[in-house]
């Protein structure tokens, strides 16, 4: 068994701003990039000029700029959370179903999405909680979870409750089967598929208090 | 057969009880808010409306909705902080419900623009919203067979048209406007300019008029700024 410090990267556990940062520091120089309404449009915050990447907004465009202020408001030109954004230089604008193909067809590297639960294996549960009354609303949650060639989770380990969200398998309706690749949460980056779950860094808790929390075995990351 | 009217109402006018209305727009963008205050006027009811969303705050389609004039909503995001009208119709049982992914949501619309009678996805394999439909292994990943929809009217939001019914888009208004063009049996246009024809580059028409029926001109029917 690997010694928990060797993956500890920070004393504390870490806020929604540098869970964005670490987000962002891991995408790859070039990638075209969806990043989901909420917690995880944040890491634009902390995408640099150096990384060059393009980030496409599923209403029809690659090439999005940051979130529109004053004059630059524009009702036509608004991202998936409808709020106004601009547009970067070498911008391109398409129709729905162009857009969804972009997803679909594999040509996004990474989209990053908040999660209810994920399982063991990857299983994403991230748009309805299947509650009585509750109206579902899907969007296009589905189809970023199946087409993106990565899916990064960005969530709280824990529930309110205490529960981790990191779990078996899903209780939560399903949103993609065996499709997030990494999740980063405020205790830990985890690496997850078919092999289960990997531990490549925690925050503020060594790998056997991590495990105390998370009802499924979690592995070392090897160094690399 | 391509018209020019002068007014939304005459626009609308052929619009039949029962029918089903694709309406373009994500949010407000590209959303023909005229075209369904005409439709709102004409008194057509009992539509199956497809739309993204199930309307906002207290306008366009959120109205269609309120006065119990739509039957039945194929959309992919219902639930919004200001979709009153629609939750109180829905958790009333007065509503019916077809939730999609939005991915197949715009490809369902586009294969019935392109004569496909279906296709299969790995979107919504393993979820509830591939129950009871036909699935297969694919390459190795599980797939859902998606059916196309059709519509009777759709109405529509585009920047320009030329003599030809040929339209371009502003910015991220496009959205649904090109798929919903071709995949309805009449397609109803609302433009902010109508430019004669040839004024358009042949290169960047986005919609060629080949599935365009009706256009009006509602000036400011786009966000763009009048220099």
């Amino acid at each position: 068994m690997s010694t928990a410090t060797s993956i500890q990267t920070s004393a504390t556990p870490l806020g929604r701003d540098d869970l964005a940062r670490l987000v962002a520091r891991d995408i790859a120089p070039g990638s075209f990039v969806n990043l989901g309404i909420g917690q995880p449009t944040l890491v634009s915050n902390y995408l640099t000029e150096e990384q060059n990447i393009t980030l496409h907004t599923e209403n029809g465009m690659l090439g999005m700029g940051p979130e529109a202020k004053g004059d630059e408001i524009d009702g036509d030109l608004i991202n998936a959370g409808k709020i106004p954004v601009t547009e970067l230089p070498g911008a391109a604008y398409f129709h729905h179903a162009d857009s969804f193909a972009i997803m679909r067809g594999g040509h996004l590297d990474i989209c990053v999405l908040g999660a209810f639960q994920v399982s063991a294996t990857g299983d994403l549960a991230n748009w309805h909680t299947g509650a009585p009354g509750a109206i579902p609303a899907v969007g296009g949650a589905m189809d970023l979870a199946t087409g993106a060639k990565d899916v990064f989770v960005m969530m709280t380990l824990l529930t309110r409750e205490g529960a981790s969200k990191i779990v078996e398998a899903c209780t939560y309706p399903l949103t993609g089967v065996g499709c997030v690749t990494r999740v980063y949460t405020d205790k830990a980056v985890f690496l997850t598929g078919p092999d289960g779950v990997t531990v490549r860094e925690t925050f503020g808790c060594t790998l056997e208090e991590l495990q105390e929390l998370v009802p499924v075995p979690l592995k070392a990351a090897t160094a690399s | 057969m391509l018209n020019f009217v002068d007014s939304v109402q005459e626009a609308v006018a052929r619009i039949k009880d029962g029918s089903t209305v694709m309406i373009g727009g994500f949010g407000n963008a590209g959303q023909p808010f005229e075209l369904i205050d005409a439709l709102m006027d004409c008194g057509a009811t009992d539509l199956t409306v497809v739309n993204n969303n199930a309307g906002q705050g207290d306008q366009g389609l959120a109205l269609l909705i309120k006065e119990g004039r739509v039957r039945k909503m194929i959309c992919s995001f219902p639930r919004q902080s200001d979709s009153w009208h629609f939750d109180a119709k829905y958790k009333a049982g007065e509503i019916e419900l077809e939730l999609v992914p939005q991915g197949n949501l715009a490809e369902r619309i586009r294969a019935a623009g392109a004569g496909i009678g279906g296709f299969f996805t790995p979107t919504g394999y393993g979820t509830m919203l591939a129950e009871g439909k036909e699935t297969r292994i694919i390459d190795g990943r599980g797939q859902v067979f998606e059916t196309p929809i059709h519509a009777d009217v759709a109405l529509i939001k585009a920047l320009k048209a030329d003599g030809k019914g040929n339209l371009v888009y502003r910015k991220t208004a496009r959205n649904f406007g090109p798929i919903m063009a071709a995949a309805a049996k009449h397609t109803i246009v609302q433009v902010s300019e109508v430019v004669p024809t040839g004024a358009l580059d042949p290169e960047n028409i986005v919609t060629p008029g080949i599935y365009v029926n009706t256009i009006v001109r509602v000036a400011g029917s786009t966000a763009e700024k009048v220099a």
